[in-house]
Formats: structure tokens, sequence, C-alpha cells
């Protein structure tokens, strides 16, 4: 895996990071490259400002009150911190899945159309019929879910919901996918899926997942980053940062969770 | 006395004051429907009043009352709505939306007879709408305007932030977010609301003394600017300006009135329960 990451183009470029809520500085001048059609896992122990991180590559901090951002996070070339950002526009390519499944109360199938009707993306039903079918499929749903389209995405398992949520997000064609703890709250086969799911997706999209599961960055990323306190303490390919880590805190606290 | 005859005096004297809290309503209940369903009719309520309102129906107060508090959750949901997307998902915590909010909870304690003499003021005298069926709904549209707030702020911070996360998430702008998201979840609990307002508005007299109640009028109305009868004034009048009015026709009148509010809230309750039934999150 760590051999092809020389060749893949920056997607993210991150530099000089800070992010205050009011006084309290959560980021502290983050830079790291998130590389195109790779799996960037973010670990760190809780409250070391890697879900901040993860939510400021979309703007969704800008929802908390008091947050204040500072410094260069660009994509494709555009700095996206900039007040005059089309915001709507940047979450449609750098899309996000929560920690917790967050399906609409609506039919499966208008939970996947959703993206596509707001931004105006198909034509017409058929067009929007094969929207949703392609984007099930590539969740791995489509089979468990293909009798049931018209049926409350409520009555879906969490794992089912989950991944219908990374579904309704592939409908809008993003390039970008951020997930912010996916499987913190499934079980283990759940688990599985979400990750061979991962490794599918990262051939198409650029994946960037904030984890608390060692396994599961080591499982499921070609580049892992260690926050602590706000700052990213190493970044690097994963294999190194689990095998030779080169900060002493980084061994610290990948040797401690494995015991 | 042991301590389980003391513990059960105690509890004798607990239920005694529940019970005591519900005998009123059921006392003046059971005096209506006693002494006014004798007058229930389809002449009581399909015919105008006669006999200089000794006798006869009530159906043009019945009539005025639907339609004032029709007009009157027109303008107030509509309002009402807005004014709580306001505050519950652009504004934040500022000067203005804290004397917004201050402004709703002091409205709510307004007495209805301010409430009577500002509609007189505004919509009757100042912009010249006249003692009108017009002025009577506005007046009832501010009355209810807080309950009406209240409710739709509650139905719509009972929708789950990640719903909401979840469609900004997608690229959706605000806008689109809290109408295809948050206001078809939050609109039962704002119905509720507003039945709850209604039920409100149909039941007030001091709001509608001054601004557009008729003490007789053998017709309907015929637009918004006419005057109109309403029941609770129309009962008002029967039971102290009326000599002589029939004993069913005052219980009667207060039956339906009553009858309207109750059932009014009911349908609220039930509406409420079974929403709550079907939520899952």
């Amino acid at each position: 895996m760590a051999k092809e990451t020389a060749q893949n183009p920056v997607e993210i470029s991150v530099r000089g990071l800070d992010l205050f809520y009011g006084r309290f500085q959560a980021l502290k001048s983050v830079g790291i490259d998130i590389l195109k059609n790779q799996v960037t896992a973010l670990i760190g122990p809780s409250g070391c400002g890697k879900s901040t991180f993860l939510r400021s590559l979309n703007r969704m901090n800008d929802m908390i009150q008091g947050v204040r951002t500072e410094g260069v996070v660009e994509f494709e070339g555009r700095r996206i911190l900039d007040p005059e950002t089309d915001v709507a526009e940047l979450r449609k390519r750098v899309g996000m899945v929560f920690q917790k499944p967050n399906p609409f109360p609506m039919s499966v199938y208008n939970n996947v159309a959703y993206g596509p009707r707001i931004h105006g993306s198909a034509g017409s039903k058929s067009d929007l019929d094969g929207i949703v079918e392609e984007s099930l499929v590539a969740a791995a749903l489509w089979g468990e879910v293909k009798d049931k389209l018209k049926q409350s995405a409520l009555s879906l398992s969490g794992g089912q919901q989950q991944r219908l949520c990374i579904a309704r997000l592939l409908a809008v064609k993003p390039d970008v996918l951020l997930m912010d703890e996916p499987c913190s709250a499934l079980d283990p086969i759940a688990t599985l899926k979400i990750e061979e799911l991962m490794r599918d997706l990262k051939n198409r999209y650029t994946i960037v997942i904030v984890t608390h599961n060692m396994q599961q960055a080591a499982r499921v990323s070609d580049r892992t980053a260690f926050f602590l306190n706000g700052e990213l303490v190493e970044q690097g390919d994963t294999d190194e940062i689990f095998t030779r880590p080169k900060d002493k805190r980084t061994e610290d606290y990948i040797t401690g969770r494995f015991g | 006395m042991s301590a389980k005859s003391s513990e059960r005096a105690a509890f004798l004297a607990l239920r005694i004051c529940g019970c005591a809290v519900a005998a009123p309503i059921l006392l003046i209940l059971g005096l209506l429907i006693v002494k006014g369903a004798p007058a229930l009719s389809a002449e009581f309520l399909l015919s105008a009043p006669r006999m200089g309102l000794k006798e006869g129906g009530i159906f043009p107060a019945i009539v005025g009352t639907v339609i004032l508090v029709a007009l009157a959750i027109s303008v107030a949901l509509p309002l009402g709505v807005a004014c709580a997307v306001y505050l519950n998902e652009y504004a934040g915590d500022s000067r203005l939306t804290r004397l917004i909010r201050l402004s709703i909870v002091n409205l709510a304690g307004v007495p209805s007879v301010v409430f009577g003499l500002f509609g007189l003021g505004l919509f009757v005298l100042f912009l010249k709408f006249g003692v009108s069926i017009l002025s009577g709904s506005l007046t009832l549209a501010f009355l209810i305007l807080p309950v009406v707030i209240t409710a739709s702020e509650e139905a719509l911070s009972s929708v789950p932030k990640s719903f909401s996360e979840a469609s900004l998430a997608l690229g959706a702008t605000k806008m689109q977010t809290i109408l295809r998201v948050v206001l078809p979840n939050a609109l039962p609990g704002m119905l509720t609301g507003a039945i709850l307002g209604v039920s409100r508005a149909a039941g007030e007299t001091a709001p509608i003394l001054f601004t557009v109640a008729a003490f007789y009028l053998p017709r309907l109305p015929s637009s918004i600017f006419d005057q109109a009868m309403a029941l609770p004034y129309h009962l008002y009048i029967v039971s102290t300006q009326v000599p002589g009015a029939s004993e069913t026709v005052k219980y009667g009148t207060a039956l339906v009135l009553v009858s309207l509010a109750f059932g009014l809230n009911l349908v609220a309750i039930i509406a409420r329960n079974r929403i709550r039934k079907q939520r899952k999150w």
C-alpha cells in the first residue's frame, strides 16, 4: 500500500491551521497533505482535536458558535476557509459521514435521492432511479434493500443505516469522503462491512477517517496522522507509523493501546 | 399513630387535594350538560336568534366564531412559524433575539382586554379597518401568537440536530435544509400549537369586544369588513344584557362554546400522542 503513496497527487493541503473555540485553542498550527485516492486515518485520544480537524475540511465547524479558524486549507487550489467560499458547493464535493447513523426519517429511496434532488442533478425519474441504485450498489447495500426502497430508513439495522448514509453521500457524487468514527456505533460485523467498503471506495474517492480504534486505522488506512492536544504530532504511511514511529508520544499512544 | 397509619392519612390528604383540582371542571361540565343539552337541536344550531335574543338559535354566532378563528390562525400560523424558524434556526444568541424572546413571553402575559384595546386602537381606529371581522381576527391573531411561536419553537428544536447536519453535509443550503428536513419533521408539533391557539381564540371575549363583535346581526357577514356575532360575546350578552332570556339558550350557548374549545384541545392531544408514537428517533 505504501509504495503508491508517492505517486498520488495532493487533494487537500492544510497549512498552519489554528482553530479556537472561544479562547480555547483546539488545533495548533496543523499542516498535512491529504492524498488523492488514499485512506487517511486520524488517530489520537479523545479531545485531541481530530474530529474538529475533520470538520474543518468541509466547514462543518461553522455551525458551532464562537469558532474561529486561521491558516490555509486548500482544496483543488481554492482556499476554502475564505469567507467567500460557497460552503454548500464545498460540502457537495467534500461530504461527511457521521459517528451515529443519521438517515432522514423518510424512505430508503428518498434518503438516497435527497442529494440529487436538492442539487437538481437528475434530469428525470429514471435518471434518479439510476443514481439511487448506483449509489446503493456502491455502498454495498443494494442487495439488502432493493425490495424495501419504499420502507422507512429507520427500519434498517444500525449497520445498514450507516451504509445508507454512505450511499446518500455517494449520490451527491463527492470527491472526498470525511468519516467521523463511522463504526463506533456499530457491531463488529457491521464494522467489517464498512471497512471493506472503504477499501473499495478509495479507488474512486479520497477518504479521511477519524477512528478511536487502532486496529481499524491499521487495517483500512494508507496514511495515518496522530493528534495530541490539538497538535499534529506525526504523520506518514500507516505501516511506518505503526511499526517505526519517530515520535516518542506516538509510540507511547500506539503501544499503550495495544497493551 | 403508627407510621403506617400516618402515612395512610397523608396519602388520603394528597388524594383529596388531587380530586379537588378535578372538581371544578367536572362540576362546570356537568352543569352545562344537564342544563344545556336540552337546548341542543338542529334549530338551535342552525337558526338565528329571535325575539330580541330571548329565543331562537345561535347559528350566526357559531359562523362568526369559526370565521374569526380561521382568519386569526391563518395570520398567526405563518407569522409564528416564520418567527420560530428565525429564532431557532437563523438567529444566534444576540441582544436582538433576547429582546424578541422577552417580548414573546410578555405578549403571553398581556391581559386579553388589553389586546382588545390594542386592536381597537391599531386596527379599528388607526388603520381604519373599522369594527370588522378583519380587525377582530387580527387582534385574536396577536393574542394567540405567543402560543403558536412557543409550540413551533419546541417542535423545531425537537427535530434532531443530526438531521440538519446530515442535510448540510450533503451540500444543501440552510434554506433547503429547513424546508425539506426541519419543517416537515416539525410540522405535527406546530399543528398541535395551532390547534391550541385556535381553542384559545375561540373562547376569548375581551379581544373581540371592541373590534368585531355585534350584539345582533340577523344575516351572516358578507365581507371581512362586516361585523359579526361570536359565541363568547353572545353568551355574555344573553347572560347579562337580555332580561328574560331563557335558561336553555344561555346554557346551550355555553355548552356549544365549551364543546368547541374542548373538542379542539382533544384533537390536539390525540394528534400529539399519535405523532409521539410514530417517532422513532
